[in-house]
């Protein structure tokens, strides 16, 4: 599998971790709404198919990267750095 | 020169003679032959028994899918089995074995197996291996002693013990085109390709460039077809954007058109040239891959098809026209397609008589006839052969009238006297790395095949593996596709001219011959048609299900050449078409891969070590070193003669009366900076650290999301906007990594960047009623007083000329501090603080005293922040602000977080004054039969020297409302039982006098 880092370009997963679901929205900090909270720790769509996701390049720039992911055929549909910015297309 | 050697024709040098052993036998052959060839040039058609029933088998096919000559070739102490003995090229010394024999191939006491044919039958390991559930036997030790021999008798080679000593290389590659299979298709699209100037690589796993051309007999561009393969080969070995990689088998094919394959560097040589590894394992990235991996032939199923001198058709045509070779001098074919007449007139021009074609299609073309009467073979179609007659060698066999479309024999049996029995039960794509690329094979039923499916990834097909088996359409596909990968349009000319023998390919859909006997479909694992019927019979209906029942294809060569047979027999017991049987998904590897060459150069010990600055000196003045993680840290500094209790005792009670030093350099340290980095601490940490003063320091717990603990430690206020931030020593990464991920995805607004500074870093603490007399005997440049450098200030100053960073606080509990300079002073520091230490008995100290302080203290480490406590069970809640949210802060007053019989931190003391045990268990009532009813479990213990008791911390229901309470350690692993007071987890000083001075 191979991650497109819009900093460092195409790279091996190997180089990459795993950071966690990117569908997750996080509440305001001082939220007090449990079920908001809750959802956010707990619960993930886990899908067959396209899913976003947040990858570090913990090898590499260590930029947290926006990934769109084919959980079945692995193809990376697009990154983007999680801070927004630059998006780099996948290869297909 | 043998008797089956013919004078002329092959790739093999005849001048140059090559001596190997087989079985302690001498032999010779050629430069160019396998050790199948140059054995059958010998006479051999013995090469191995089979799996199960020991039968004798002989040479089934040429080429990697062969099942039966199953060898293991010794070099030295190595011994590596199961090599298809068509897969190694002979060399001068190779010494070789046959396997799955005892005592000798030809003597063979476990073909006594082939009696109990009954008892072996399919999914025969599941039934009796249970043992008799009745009857005299009945869990008797009989049934396993027979187990134990049946379990030996049934198997391949044997594997060495001897340890390896070859070495193995990986390399990493990137083309914009691969090419698999260097046949005409394989050779024309790498041509194609490099023309379009594409980085190409083409990887073949046989020796030699060339695939079908190497025996097809064929003429290509007027030359033999041979000769126009190597002329292609060395064209391309011209050009520098094309690498050539021979013996290379291209295994796996993985996601983002990611390809493994193995090189056969040196197995076919006698000695290793300086430098070159025994295997080397490719990771080729490819733009694109042009899938040109050719077909296997298939069996026909009928009686005693396994003897040996029965072989694949485009075997024997192998065998005489690549390798010089006749297997037999008397040849009869058995088919039902086309491919066996050409097959015919190769055998009969190198000089075999043939002496019969039995064809079970009635209506055979005149083409066909005609190659027939060319080959001088009584023709007989609308037969089929019935059995085959011989002992390890085939002597006849016999046949019957056939009709293809029922099935049905009739008439009389007739005999035909021959010592070779070739056949053809038609062709199957290779489509095993399209299959593991992705998506399903598509049955074709003109060609009676499963043919490759849609690509999901980026390769293109051409040639047989498209089920295009014919030359000219190789050429043609292999150019247009070698064109398409490299992103050409452009047509080059004429295509090369063939000149091939007639026929279809296309076969009757017969596969097998139902008469008396046994009618083996999977050769290597001894699986005949009759065990796919019991399957179906005892209800398995899955194509998975009988795949494991009968163990079909589950052998080393993954059922090459009997997966379509065995899944057109299933499919005929079901009642069923095949596609609708469906097959089995192919998964890497394509052949056998040494384990050596997947590690490569990564074995032995892969760990970095982690070494503080000081590492040398500790060694140099005694450490026992051990390791934490990554790091290697000072364990104790033993005197001669101390056991390690009695030498972390003598440290921790010299540290307490008047001095110890510690090296710390192993604590994370991440400097945090930016306007908004007092913020950030305060989202990240439970407790503030904006109100915190510059030049102090301050102790922060970190929560995870979900409100548990995460991590503790100092964090230094150095200037408005920078800290320097440490963490426990294993924690590090993690909270590196838990920074990072808040600054760039939570909450990038925040302007604050993180660097880890553990490397920059070197670090001494420095405890005890001496430390800073110590101190100010060494430092310059500040004062170290109270007022100076009261508890958690910090000044900057210098020892040894060398600028330090020190604050004062404390895990020793005694007054403490901590010196931080640049790594690379870190021992030039060190030293002068032991210097200036000795008028006052200044002790180094290593984990175990460290520990042991920590415990009569209460501090908590990784051993109490488990990943299941949280602050409150801790005793840590006052450090959870009210003020401000911070991570975890929502989710840790949640129900279960708080529920009052949480295991909580306590202190024991052993009250029969013995050593207590990490993981020991505490309970109210004494059970050692029957341990039972844990209120918790002990975290971390020592022999106190401060309290002259064994103690430990640990984690129990009821924690603070059971101090004073008197319980018992239950320790059943370690035999470990006997009384505990529970007590505060605060043993030794506990309003901090000592460290606040
Ligand atoms: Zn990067």
């Amino acid at each position: 599998m191979l991650i497109t880092c819009p900093y460092c370009g195409p790279r091996d997963v190997i180089e990459f971790t795993y950071q966690g679901d990117g569908n997750r929205e996080r509440p305001q900090p001082a939220s007090q709404d449990l079920d908001a909270w809750n959802a956010y720790v707990y619960d993930r769509l886990n899908p067959a198919g396209d899913h976003n996701e947040i990858w570090q390049h913990s090898g590499g720039c260590r930029a947290h990267l926006r990934v769109v992911r084919n959980t079945i055929t692995h193809e990376i549909l697009s990154t983007a750095f999680a801070r927004g910015g630059h998006k780099a297309e996948g290869r297909s | 020169m043998s008797p089956r050697r013919t004078e002329t024709g092959g790739c093999i040098d005849r001048l140059r003679t090559i001596r190997f052993t087989f079985d302690g036998a001498p032999y010779t052959g050629h430069i160019g032959d396998t050790l199948a060839s140059a054995l059958l040039a010998n006479g051999v058609t013995l090469f191995g028994r089979s799996f199960k029933y020991h039968r004798p088998r002989g040479l089934l096919a040429a080429g990697v899918e062969e099942p039966n000559a199953l060898v293991t070739v010794l070099r030295g102490e190595v011994r590596e089995p199961n090599i298809p003995a068509t897969m190694v090229e002979i060399y001068d010394g190779l010494v070789a074995v046959s396997q799955n024999r005892t005592p000798s191939l030809t003597w063979d006491i476990g073909a006594i197996n082939q009696l109990g044919g009954k008892i072996l039958s399919a999914g025969f390991y599941y039934k009796t291996f249970m043992g008799p559930v009745f009857g005299p036997l009945k869990g008797t030790r009989f049934w396993m002693f027979c187990e134990h021999f049946i379990r030996r008798a049934a198997g391949l080679g044997k594997a060495g013990t001897a340890p390896d000593p070859a070495r193995y290389e990986r390399m990493n590659a990137f083309c914009d085109v691969l090419v698999v299979g260097s046949g005409p298709a394989g050779l024309m699209a790498a041509k194609a390709a490099a023309d379009q100037g594409a980085r190409v690589i083409l990887a073949d796993l046989e020796a030699h460039f060339g695939g079908s051309a190497n025996w097809s007999g064929e003429t290509i561009d007027g030359m033999p077809a041979v000769d126009w393969a190597q002329r292609m080969a060395a064209q391309l070995a011209g050009n520098d954007n094309v690498r050539l990689l021979p013996r290379t088998t291209v295994w796996g094919y993985y996601d983002g058109n990611t390809l493994a394959a193995l090189e056969r560097v040196t197995d076919h040589k006698e000695v290793a040239a300086k430098g070159e590894p025994r295997q080397r394992y490719w990771a080729i990235r490819a733009g694109t891959v042009v899938l040109a991996t050719g077909s296997f032939e298939r069996p026909l199923v009928f009686p005693d098809n396994d003897r040996p001198g029965v072989m694949l058709a485009h075997a024997a045509e192998r065998y005489v026209n690549e390798y010089g070779v006749l297997p037999g001098q008397r040849v009869a074919l058995f088919t039902n397609n086309d491919s066996a007449y050409r097959s015919a007139v190769a055998l009969k021009e190198a000089g075999a008589a043939v002496v019969a074609i039995i064809d079970v299609r009635s209506d055979v073309t005149n083409e066909m006839r005609r190659l027939a009467s060319d080959a001088e073979a009584e023709l007989l179609a609308g037969h089929a052969v019935v059995a085959t007659e011989g002992g390890k060698a085939l002597t006849g066999l016999k046949v019957q009238r056939f009709d293809a479309m029922s099935g049905s024999l009739s008439g009389d049996e007739r005999s035909i006297h021959a010592d070779s029995l070739l056949m053809s039960g038609g062709w199957s794509p290779t489509i095993h790395l399209a299959s593991q690329a992705g998506a399903k094979a598509e049955w074709d039923p003109a060609r009676q095949a499963f043919l490759p499916p849609k690509p999901t990834q980026r390769w293109i097909g051409a040639g047989a593996f498209t089920g295009s088996f014919s030359t000219a359409e190789a050429i043609a596909e292999g150019r247009a596709a070698g064109l398409q990968a490299a992103g050409g349009t452009a047509s080059s000319g004429p295509l090369p001219v063939v000149e091939a023998a007639p026929g279809d390919s296309d076969p009757a859909p017969v596969f097998e011959i139902r008469a008396k006997g046994k009618s083996f479909v999977d050769f290597q694992h001894d699986v005949t048609a009759e065990d796919v019927r019991l399957a179906h019979r005892e209800g398995f209906v899955s194509v998975e299900h009988l795949k494991r029942y009968t163990t079909l294809g589950m052998a080393t060569d993954q059922g090459k050449n009997s997966n379509v047979p065995g899944l057109a027999i299933m499919a005929e017991a079901l009642g069923k078409p095949i596609p609708e049987v469906g097959t089995t998904r192919f998964r890497p590897p394509y052949t056998a891969v040494s384990i050596g060459s997947l590690a490569a150069e990564r074995f032995g010990d892969l760990k970095p070590e982690r070494l503080t600055p000081m590492h040398d000196w500790h060694i140099a003045n005694g450490a026992r070193m051990y390791s934490a993680g990554l790091w290697y840290r000072p364990m104790i500094y033993g005197l001669p003669g101390e056991t390690v209790e009695q030498a972390y005792v003598r440290e921790a009670r010299a540290t307490r009366d008047s001095a110890g030093i510690v090296d710390v350099s192993t604590l994370g340290k991440i400097a945090v900076q930016g306007p908004d980095a007092a913020e950030f601490l305060d989202r990240v940490y439970t407790n503030m650290f904006s109100t915190l003063a510059v030049g102090k320091a301050r102790y922060g717990l970190m929560l995870r999301e979900d409100g548990l603990a995460f991590d503790d430690g100092t964090t230094w206020r150095l200037g408005e906007q920078e800290f320097l931030m440490t963490t426990t020593t294993a924690n590090a990464g993690k909270v590196m990594q838990h920074l990072e991920y808040f600054l760039d995805v939570i909450w990038p607004e925040l302007k604050v960047t993180v660097t880890s500074v553990t490397d920059e870093w070197a670090g001494a603490a420095i405890g005890g009623p001496n430390a800073r007399a110590i101190l100010a005997a060494c430092v310059t440049g500040t004062a170290v007083d109270n007022a100076t450098l009261p508890f958690m200030g910090i000044v900057h100053g210098r020892i040894a000329g060398v600028p330090v960073m020190i604050c004062r606080l404390s895990f020793s509990g005694e007054m403490a501090f901590e010196v931080y300079s640049g790594a690379g002073y870190g021992t030039r520091v060190w030293e002068a603080l032991i210097e200036a230490g000795k008028p006052f008995g200044l002790v180094t100290y290593g984990l175990e005293a460290l520990g042991t302080m920590r415990i009569e203290k209460g501090h908590v480490t990784g051993a109490e922040i488990d990943g299941r406590t949280t602050a409150r069970d801790l005793h840590l809640d006052w450090m959870l602000s009210k003020k401000k949210p911070f991570i975890g802060s929502a989710m840790m007053d949640r129900e279960g977080l708080i529920a009052p019989d949480r295991l909580e931190l306590v202190g024991l003391i052993a009250l029969d004054n013995r050593a207590l045990n990490g993981g020991g268990h505490i309970v109210e009532e004494l059970d050692e039969a029957n341990p039972h009813d844990s209120l918790g479990h002990i975290t971390a213990c020592c022999y106190s020297p401060a309290l002259g008791k064994y103690i430990a911390l640990a984690l129990v229901k009821g924690g603070k409302a059971r101090h004073g309470t008197r319980a018992f350690v239950s320790d059943p692993l370690r035999n470990r039982f006997g009384p505990v007071e529970i007590v505060s987890s605060h043993f030794y000083d506990p309003d901090g006098s000592r460290m606040h001075g």
